[in-house]
């Protein structure tokens, strides 16, 4: 019994309210949305508080109870009527990539980008470049891209979640990283 | 056009297998097709090497997040402690 772990709640905030903030943010980039999600996390773990069974740290437990407030906010905004439109307009553009016959349009050919300082894992500047590519992506295509890359859940719990179908999930893996990439390249100059 | 043939001249559907491997794993045959298509096309060896290195980048940035902490100021973090401690002395 000595390995379980125990929950404290007179010190979550100071132990864990600046990493779940920071969590928050940085996934769904809307700072009052973020502060508010904290708050809901550490209420909602009040109420559950008699079903930790100790296997997890504290930590990790909120963390979970974070995760799936998130995985609400994706799938409010991805169902929203403005997000419909960005989603054509990607769509759209996406068709403009290829040819009918699937060869890439020459003016969308890839092409080597060229980042400057030896590391661009940690250039601060590219990586503001790509957070600002990775915005002007739908936000379904954004959380389906999330959720498996980042987050790293199964493919049939991101189309159970989200409500997409397997076949439309691989649409929008490719075509999210289409934008991306294009977005970074034209960006990136 | 053969099955072949198609994936041959089809940069669509090598860049959809590109993504496809970086996620779960190719069949045989879509390994073979993507590998012939990729010795090809210069242009998919590209973007399948920047497919690779955007992932990366987009795993970094995520935990960089985390690590250079943003923090919330500490009189959203009294507040939140006493909305806490309240909740706790109802029951």
């Amino acid at each position: 019994m000595s390995t379980l772990n125990t929950l404290n709640p007179h010190s979550w905030v100071d132990n864990h309210a600046d990493y779940l903030y920071a969590y928050a943010l940085s996934r769904i980039s809307d700072d009052e949305q973020a502060r508010d999600l904290v708050q809901e996390v550490f209420l909602a773990a009040l109420e559950k508080v008699d079903r930790f069974e100790g296997r997890s740290s504290e930590r990790t437990w909120l963390t979970a109870i974070l995760k799936n407030k998130i995985i609400d906010i994706y799938r409010k905004r991805s169902s929203g009527l403005t997000n419909n439109k960005a989603e054509k307009a990607a769509v759209h553009e996406q068709e403009d990539f290829f040819h009918e016959d699937g060869h890439w349009r020459e003016e969308h050919y890839p092409r080597e980008m060229a980042v400057e300082g030896h590391d661009p894992l940690h250039n601060k500047e590219f990586q503001h470049v790509l957070q600002q590519c990775m915005q002007k992506l739908p936000a379904l295509w954004l959380a389906v891209f999330t959720m498996k890359h980042i987050e790293d859940e199964s493919t049939e719990n991101i189309c159970t979640e989200l409500r997409v179908t397997s076949a439309n999930f691989w649409v929008i893996i490719h075509r999210a990283k289409l934008n991306l990439r294009a977005c970074l390249q034209k960006t990136w100059i | 056009m053969g099955p072949l043939k198609k994936i041959v001249y089809n940069c669509k559907q090598a860049t959809f297998l590109i993504e496809k491997k970086l996620i779960s794993k190719l069949t045989f045959r879509e390994k073979i097709e993507l590998r012939i298509h990729l010795y090809g096309c210069s242009v998919c060896r590209i973007f399948n090497k920047q497919s690779a290195v955007i992932n990366q980048m987009v795993k970094q940035l995520f935990s960089d997040a985390n690590s250079d902490q943003k923090h919330l100021d500490n009189d959203f973090k009294q507040g939140l402690q006493q909305r806490i401690e309240e909740e706790l002395n109802k029951n």
